[in-house]
């Protein structure tokens, strides 16, 4: 078996047995955290790492969670069938702002000012539905009353919530190695360095741009989605939002973009970062951790432009090629 | 094999082509010689269907590829050669000729292709594995011959594949154009280089500011007063 195989399902054995090494429901909680947002990262990734630069991924992650919510507090209709809806809805979403993109050829930063407008739309529109999505202050899930219950995917248990976390994520790092493997991988890496060459080898450069950036979206919705059910709490800003967007492009820099675990890797450095600042700094100077991870994310860019996974397998392959 | 009639194309507002008409013949080697900015970029493009055809008509064997998109031009076997090679520099050597073999046809004959493009260029087996950026002008053009080569075309188009090489490596890549017409392929060439493409090729249409000048055998057109003042320098 191959290392993109075997690294996922190690880390995912190991994460599985915590619970029964006696962890701390807040050890549980960060996992949790780490998990789904290193699924979100992995799905960002996807299309980001073939020079697709998304700033639109907190409207898709928005729509996950807030459809799913909304579905089940006016409808009552479970999560198992709203889940699918809101993913259904932000992949069409995707394809209305994406093809365009595509067809028009909006590239680079273009596409990331087309994208950062996006997510200011859904954003400004959930705020401004506050009659149905209770605006900025957010929306709560109604509870079943027993806590636990499959039916409304609520489970009072966070141990519950770690291996449905666990699962997504294993899911995108699968998906991940899948592009990987196909030809989809060359003809993403060669659209991105050049459109036309491309398309003279015969690769369909519209209808694979389209399929990554589909792809990315239904996944992060999805990843919005659990997340939301996970916190019993959506708003805004915590799910949607340029806020979103940004920490999105950030975690996956510093993790590494271009190798399988690098967008899981920025998510536990920069949940545990937060949780260090937060810690240190409390929740008194509030735009003090803006400012760091501004600060960090040009820090990245400039000295570890393949983040630190990345570095990391660098630096072997360099120490692999010196023993040699 | 390869015809067109009256092709018109541009760049928006800009019109750069003005009704060409060319035609090659299967196991012929062709050029459109012509000064820079005379529209044989332009003209190559249109064939392949990267920028749409204003006027006229375009077919491949009999088939008509006015409204072919770009991607599925390859299909009717006909393969580009782009101006500045146009590799994918980030990718190596390898993966670039594996990328030149995208089409599912191409990719069952993968292995067989790529004996055959490294038999007639070994220097690229030695650098399978580089990444194609980092290599010298002369090798990415060998390198950008091979990848059109994966898909097994019937006719290759070359934009100025002589175009910013040293002297030597202009004698190679000419060299390797004769190479390439002994295998059998059709070629419809692009060049500046007008005295040295009319020594490799059959026949050569001139192209000036968008239109078809002058054509006719290379030697007779060597042997033009009208070619030798204007562009040999003699
Ligand atoms: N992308 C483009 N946009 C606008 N004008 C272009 C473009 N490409 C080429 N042109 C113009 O079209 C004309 C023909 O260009 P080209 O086909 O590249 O000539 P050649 O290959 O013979 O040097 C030139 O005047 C050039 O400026
Ligand atoms: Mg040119």
């Amino acid at each position: 078996m191959q290392r993109d195989v075997i690294a996922p399902l190690v880390i995912a054995a190991l994460v599985a047995l915590a619970p029964f090494a006696g962890q701390t429901d807040y050890f549980i909680h960060i996992l949790v955290q780490i998990l789904l947002w290193g699924f979100i990262y992995t799905a960002w990734s996807l299309m980001g790492r073939f020079g697709l630069v998304s700033l639109g991924h907190g409207a898709f992650m928005g729509i996950g969670a807030y459809v799913t919510v909304l579905l089940w507090n006016f409808f009552e209709l479970t999560p198992w069938i709203g889940m699918p809806i809101a993913v259904a809805a932000a992949v069409a979403l995707a394809a209305i702002v994406g093809w365009p993109c595509v067809r028009l050829r909006i590239v680079g930063h273009y596409f990331a000012l087309v994208t950062l407008a996006l997510t200011a739309v859904v954003a400004l529109s959930i705020v401004g539905l506050r009659d149905i999505t209770g605006g900025s202050l957010g929306l709560t899930p109604n509870r079943e009353a027993a806590g636990t219950s499959i039916y409304a995917f609520q489970f009072a248990s966070k141990t519950v919530f770690l291996y449905v976390a666990l699962v997504l994520w294993l899911i995108g790092l699968f998906v991940w190695r899948a592009v990987d493997r196909g030809m989809g991988r060359y003809a993403l890496q060669a659209i991105s360095s050049d459109e036309d060459a491309s398309a003279s080898v015969g690769i369909n450069v519209g209808v694979e741009k389209i399929r990554i950036i589909l792809l990315s979206a239904g996944l992060t919705a999805l990843g919005g989605a659990v997340f939301g059910q996970y916190q019993m709490y959506i708003n805004p800003e915590t799910v949607s939002g340029i806020g979103v967007s940004l920490q999105i492009v950030f975690a996956v820099v510093a993790g590494g973009m271009f190798v399988q675990l690098g967008p899981t890797v920025g998510a536990a450095f920069t949940l545990i970062l937060a949780e260090t600042l937060r810690i240190l700094i409390g929740n008194e100077y509030h735009a003090a951790d803006t400012t760091i991870y501004g600060l960090m994310l040009v820090l990245f860019i400039i000295f570890m432009p393949k983040g630190i996974l990345g570095a990391v397998f660098a630096g072997l392959e360099r120490a692999k090629a010196k023993a040699a | 094999m390869l015809k067109l009639e009256g092709v018109s194309a541009g760049y928006g507002d800009f019109q750069a082509l003005f009704g060409a008409s060319l035609d090659v013949q299967a196991g012929e080697a062709v050029a459109v010689i012509g000064p820079n900015g005379a529209g044989k970029t332009t003209l190559l493009r249109v064939i392949s269907g990267i920028i749409p055809l204003r006027e006229g008509h375009l077919s491949m064997e009999g088939r008509p590829l006015d409204r072919v998109p770009a991607h599925r031009i390859i299909e009717t076997g006909i393969a580009h050669v782009p101006e500045n090679r146009r590799l994918f520099p980030r990718l190596t050597v390898e993966e670039n000729l594996k990328i030149g073999a995208y089409l599912p046809a191409a990719r069952s004959r993968f292995a067989e292709r790529l004996d055959f493009v490294y038999s007639l260029f070994p220097r690229m087996k030695e650098r399978r594995n580089q990444l194609a950026g980092t290599m010298s002008g002369g090798e990415q053009q060998m390198c950008a011959i091979g990848r059109a080569l994966m898909s097994g075309p019937k006719l290759l188009l070359m934009d100025e594949p002589s175009a910013g090489l040293a002297p030597v490596i202009v004698q190679q890549v000419f060299d390797l154009v004769r190479r390439i017409r002994s295998e059998g392929y059709t070629v419809l060439i692009v060049e500046q280089n007008i005295q040295q493409v009319l020594k490799v090729v059959d026949r050569a249409y001139l192209l000036e500011v968008g239109r078809i000048k002058l054509s006719g055998k290379s030697a007779d057109l060597l042997a033009s007063d009208e070619i030798r003042r204007a562009y040999i320098g003699l």
